[in-house]
């Protein structure tokens, strides 16, 4: 079989493959670029963290509606923004520090989520729940997830400048009279849209996988972060692709397959990455000592 | 100067003002006024409150008690450099984009930022001696040269005025003589500048008035009359006391 075979045949052949490529792009193409400015503004657990808060919203939905997009959304999207809220709260009150609180809500919120589908689902709804079912999205899950994508898109040109302003300088950007925490806000919102809509691609348990990942490479290759941005997305897109052909030559489950291929390219990058990357270092180290 | 041209006079007036934060004062009943073009050093030992009090000036903080007025000026005519640790240097922004910042009174967060903006600022950065830096990434920056950057954004800004929290905190000499002159040359144009320093020679040559700071006014005026020996040592007294 030629590479090109490999390669475009399966999408060529299969609609469920066709689906599952443009939903796992849609998501890194909405998703990466906030993964950006969650690892910039080093809020990369609270990410993590706030991916996990979802799951009692989805399974609660699950509970009352069965398998009701509508229903999980809306108690995914209920959950997150609280856990969010509630942890920031914590946080600022108490002794407590953001990465501890954050922790502790997104231990619990695993616990009541997983708990909560299996009081009325069977193992496989927990499966299907945590690691998603990029193999079988329907049209509403690929009308939600592009939606998600154009909207998010649209907000970051519109918000770029307070995001970048409210991120380096808070002090400056208050000081001139722009508001921070309605930006703060925003971007917690288009967080926790993306997450929601993304789980049913890849699972509460790996979409903030797709979220991470390509953010944290795509920085070891340009200088900027309006470089990162476009290159984040790409990064998502090309792991999307790698994944799932991997998934489908060699009978693996799709969606771990992806966020591997996005390890891979995360790894890669750290080894090889121009900017800060460790033969970059060790090359600028040994010139130094020249 | 960058945006240059005479300034209508801004004056600053505070009333017993005290300022603090979570219910602690950190400077209790200054009263006096920041003349328009005038151009003070507020000096005095460490935990005076000389921060918290240029933060109160600019609005950043509300007043405890007593209030601050601004006559000729709004909150929009105040530039404020704050000392550096707020600014996350390790962003990967070029120092165009950092300058560029000090714009935001006039573009805000959504209006063009065309030709004219960025003209002026790469007039900044010529000012400040950096002018080929402008695609340096900020974290590539030297301490002396970050200052520079922000000084750069503070002339761009082009406010009445300038209101600067320890400015020249672990810069070098250079730096200093240089960013010392166009300091004296914004006052040259009618600015009003308000300086928390350290270095009581810099003030003693440079700044015609001084505000000797130790939790309350001890003395605010002419430079060589507030200097001497006398008050030096209630500020210092004053601290000791505050510490025992």
């Amino acid at each position: 079989m030629s590479l090109m075979d490999w390669v475009v045949s399966p999408f060529l052949d299969y609609g469920f493959m066709r689906r599952a490529l443009a939903g796992a792009c849609a998501l890194s193409f909405g998703a990466a670029p906030l993964g950006v400015f969650l690892v910039l503004r080093r809020m990369s657990l609270m990410g993590d963290a706030m991916s996990h808060a979802i799951l009692p919203g989805v399974a609660a939905g699950f509970l009352l509606s069965g398998l009701s997009l509508t229903a999980m959304l809306l108690g995914g999207i209920i959950t997150g923004l609280a856990v969010a809220l509630l942890a920031g709260l914590v946080s600022r009150l108490t002794p407590l520090r953001e990465d501890a609180s954050f922790a502790a809500f997104y231990l619990i919120s695993l616990g009541l989520g997983v708990l909560l589908v299996s009081l009325r689902g069977s193992n496989m709804d927990l499966l299907h729940v945590l690691f998603g079912t990029v193999l079988g999205l329907d049209d509403d899950a690929l009308l939600l997830v592009t939606v998600c994508a154009t909207i998010t898109l649209l907000s970051l040109g519109a918000l770029y400048r307070l995001l970048v302003a409210e991120c380096l300088d808070p002090g400056f950007l208050r000081a001139a009279g722009g508001n921070g925490s309605l930006v703060h806000m925003a971007f917690l919102m288009l967080v926790v849209f993306n997450l929601v809509s993304g789980f049913q691609v890849l699972g509460t348990l790996m979409v903030v996988g797709i979220m991470m990942l390509p953010a944290a490479s795509a920085r070891f290759w340009t200088r900027t972060a309006a470089g990162q941005i476009p290159l984040a997305a790409v990064l998502g897109a090309a792991a999307s692709l790698v994944g799932l052909l991997v998934s489908y030559h060699y009978s693996l489950p799709a969606s771990p397959a992806i966020i591997l291929s996005a390890g891979v390219v995360y790894l890669f990058s750290v080894a090889c990455g121009p900017q800060g990357g460790l033969l970059d270092i060790s090359r600028r180290a040994r010139g130094a000592a020249h | 100067m960058v945006v240059g041209g005479p300034r209508a006079p801004a004056r600053i007036s505070l009333e017993q003002a005290s300022f603090g934060w979570r219910g602690r004062r950190a400077v209790s009943d200054v009263s006096g006024v920041f003349a328009p073009g005038s151009m003070t050093a507020i000096v005095g030992p460490n935990g005076a409150g000389k921060s918290t009090l240029i933060k109160g000036v600019m609005g950043v903080l509300r007043p405890m008690s007593g209030r601050v007025t601004l006559d000729g000026a709004g909150r929009r005519d105040l530039a404020w450099l704050p000392q550096a640790a707020e600014l996350d240097r390790s962003f990967p922004i070029t120092v165009h984009e950092l300058v560029a910042m000090g714009a935001w009174r006039r573009v805000g967060a959504w209006r063009r930022f065309g030709m004219p903006e960025r003209e002026r600022v790469q007039q900044a950065l010529a000012a400040v001696g950096l002018a080929g830096a402008g695609d340096r990434i900020v974290g590539t920056l030297s301490g002396g040269q970050l200052q520079r950057a922000l000084f750069a954004r503070l002339l761009l800004q082009d406010a009445n005025v300038l209101l600067l929290d320890e400015p020249f905190a672990a810069v070098d000499s250079h730096t200093v003589d240089d960013l010392m002159r166009l300091l004296g040359a914004c006052h040259a144009e009618g600015r009003t500048v308000v300086a928390v320093l350290h270095d009581l020679d810099l003030v003693r040559r440079h700044f015609p008035q001084t505000l000797l700071l130790s939790r309350h006014v001890v003395a605010w005026g002419d430079t060589a009359a507030v200097l001497n020996e006398a008050h030096l040592r209630t500020a210092r007294e004053l601290r000791d006391r505050e510490l025992a």
